[in-house]
């Protein structure tokens, strides 16, 4: 196939497609054993410096922010990113741990660009590249399917393309142009989900995002859940089941994990905490208080719990809509 | 005349060009309020779309984002990125509505950088779905709040999402599906639409109490102008009254 046009974008994270079959293989406990520990234990063991790390989420919605706080807790550094979300992305960059980004969106939509990410970029401290939102979203199905990249019909034309490391070719069946996209294996994924059982089989409300995809493009798997249940309730539901235990490595039960953000039918977005986030965020100095007292302050989540109020909470649960 | 804003009156005007019985990709904003006021207004049978997976959702209640549970709120699927943009790049979606930092003659978008790409003088936000849509929706529509030369440009920073790329014939040339591209551009100065030949951008219609000089003057690149420019009609009481009330009653974004 003929190479037509090459992104000059850097390849963050090469496909390396042998190297995920012998590690799911070696390393996928296929053995019912719980993987319930806490969002401590689970960083230490599964997270290392040097990382390419992936969050799923929608904008602020049914993100890993316990397991995100941890990861800056711990000082996990030199991680690699791919960027679809904003606050967890947000609290890494304000932590200086991040060295590069596969940047598709890290925006607060409606309230603006992120101050923090504009600071991060435009010293030149993170290296980017750039794509589409369903790009990044297919280089996860790519590496979901086991190949090495997949081939789609975004980008063409643009910037967008020139600065990814997606490539142009002819289709050897149509003669058509089309993108190439190297499919993208995380190192570790991190994941919040509605509920799961103590083995990892996991299940989400709502829509899903890029969570089918993510999940099974994870050498290793860290699911933080608001409810753990018994096994045999989550299979009376199978058709709800999106992540099987298999992919998961740890299950971490972190009610309200997704606070700051929204949780679809359990909790709304805490706006004032937001608000309040995003008017720190544009000084260095109060980015760093709000660093001090939300992700360094607590010992853990149970802590974070008590700092935020579970009245707080509660309200947040009953500002929540039904279906 | 009707008291309103000029958010409202840009709601309005692109609600106006939502039509029924079509899906149209939404993002965060003024589209996602013109989006349900047609749906209350003359078009409740319009799809709407948004990227994480919520498709034909009520919006009885006003998104914050759009991955928030009010995408999908009593929606006809609740799926996720893959079959949304699939949708799209199946050809099944009409309309995709964006916004941008930056727009050129040939409709082309700008949300990444402003200055070199890295590292950039101003980091934006980066495509996000936009250049899916504009990829693989039929119609794209552009809004963009402020018509100034700093947004209306000869040449972007950075070509994030494609317009008609550098003319006719060039979107088929980089492999974009056929006969799809830029279709309005929403302002707080008109409407423009492409010349079919040149598919260059084109004013088509002025809001009140603005003249064609303005709209030209304001643009960076040579605006086209059409042979006869409209007026677009002020925002009704019923638009405005169904707008406060029902679109945005607690004052999200308006």
């Amino acid at each position: 196939m003929e190479v037509l046009e090459s992104g000059l974008g850097e390849l963050f994270q090469k496909p390396d497609v042998w190297g995920f079959r012998e590690w799911v293989h070696k390393h996928k406990d296929k053995t019912l054993t719980s993987k319930l520990m806490t969002e401590q234990e689970a960083v230490a063991k599964f997270v290392k410096d040097g990382d390419y790390l992936g969050t799923e989420l929608y904008g602020t919605v049914r993100a890993p922010m316990s397991l995100t706080r941890e990861v800056i807790r711990q000082g996990k550094k030199h991680l690699k990113l791919a960027g679809q979300g904003i606050h967890e992305i947000d609290l890494l960059l304000a932590a200086d741990l991040v060295d590069t980004l596969d940047i598709t969106y890290i925006a607060w939509e409606v309230y603006g660009i992120s101050s923090i990410l504009r600071r991060a970029v435009e010293s030149g401290r993170v290296k980017t590249a750039d794509w589409s939102n369903g790009a990044i979203t297919w280089r996860f199905k790519a590496a979901a399917m086991g190949i090495p990249f997949i081939p789609t019909l975004s980008m063409l034309g643009t910037d967008t393309l020139k600065n990814s490391s997606a490539k142009v070719v002819k289709c050897p069946f149509t003669g058509q142009k089309v993108a190439l996209l190297p499919a993208l294996f995380l190192d570790v994924g991190l994941i919040h989900v509605h509920r799961g059982d103590k083995y990892g089989n996991c299940q989400i409300d709502g829509i899903s995002g890029f969570a089918f995809e993510l999940a099974r493009a994870s050498k290793k798997l860290i699911v933080s859940a608001e409810e753990i249940i018994d096994t045999e309730e989550i299979k009376k539901y199978p058709e709800h089941t999106i992540i099987p235990f298999f992919l998961v490595d740890a299950v971490v039960h972190a009610p309200y994990g997704s606070h700051p953000g929204e949780m679809c039918y359990n909790y709304w977005r805490d706006e004032g905490h937001l608000m309040n986030f995003l008017e720190d965020s544009k000084d260095i100095v109060k980015t760093k208080a709000y660093m001090d007292k939300y992700v360094y302050g607590p010992k853990n989540h149970d802590d974070y719990i008590k700092l935020v109020g579970i009245d707080r909470l509660k309200k947040l649960e009953s500002m929540i809509g039904g279906r | 005349m009707a008291d309103y804003n000029e958010t409202e009156f840009l709601i309005c005007v692109a609600s106006r060009l939502m039509q029924d019985r079509t899906i149209a990709f939404v993002g965060t904003g003024i589209p996602m309020l013109a989006a349900s006021l047609a749906k209350k207004m003359h078009a409740p049978e319009l799809v709407v779309a948004f990227e994480f997976g919520g498709l034909g959702a009520s919006l009885d209640k006003l998104p914050l984002g759009v991955g928030d549970s009010r995408t999908f709120h009593k929606a006809l699927i609740a799926s996720g990125i893959c079959d949304a943009m699939e949708t799209a790049q199946r050809g099944f979606i009409e309309y995709g509505f964006l916004g941008g930092a930056q727009i050129d003659m040939y409709g082309n978008l700008n949300t990444t950088v402003i200055g070199k790409y890295w590292p950039p003088k101003v980091r934006l936000p980066g495509s996000g779905g936009a250049n899916d849509v504009a990829s693989h929706c039929w119609k794209t529509i552009a809004i963009m709040r402020q018509h100034d030369t700093k947004r209306f440009v000869k040449k972007l920073d950075f070509l994030t999402t494609p317009g008609y790329l550098t003319g006719p014939g060039t979107r088929e040339e980089a492999g974009l599906p056929p006969n799809t591209g830029p279709y309005r551009v929403v302002s707080n100065l008109g409407v423009m639409g492409y010349d079919d030949k040149s598919k260059r951008m084109m004013l088509l219609a002025t809001n009140p109490g603005i003249t064609k000089e303005q709209v030209v003057q304001n643009s960076e690149f040579e605006m086209l102008v059409a042979d006869k420019i409209a007026v677009n009609p002020e925002p009704s009481a019923q638009e405005l009254k169904i707008l406060r009330e029902h679109v945005d009653p607690d004052k999200l974004y308006i």
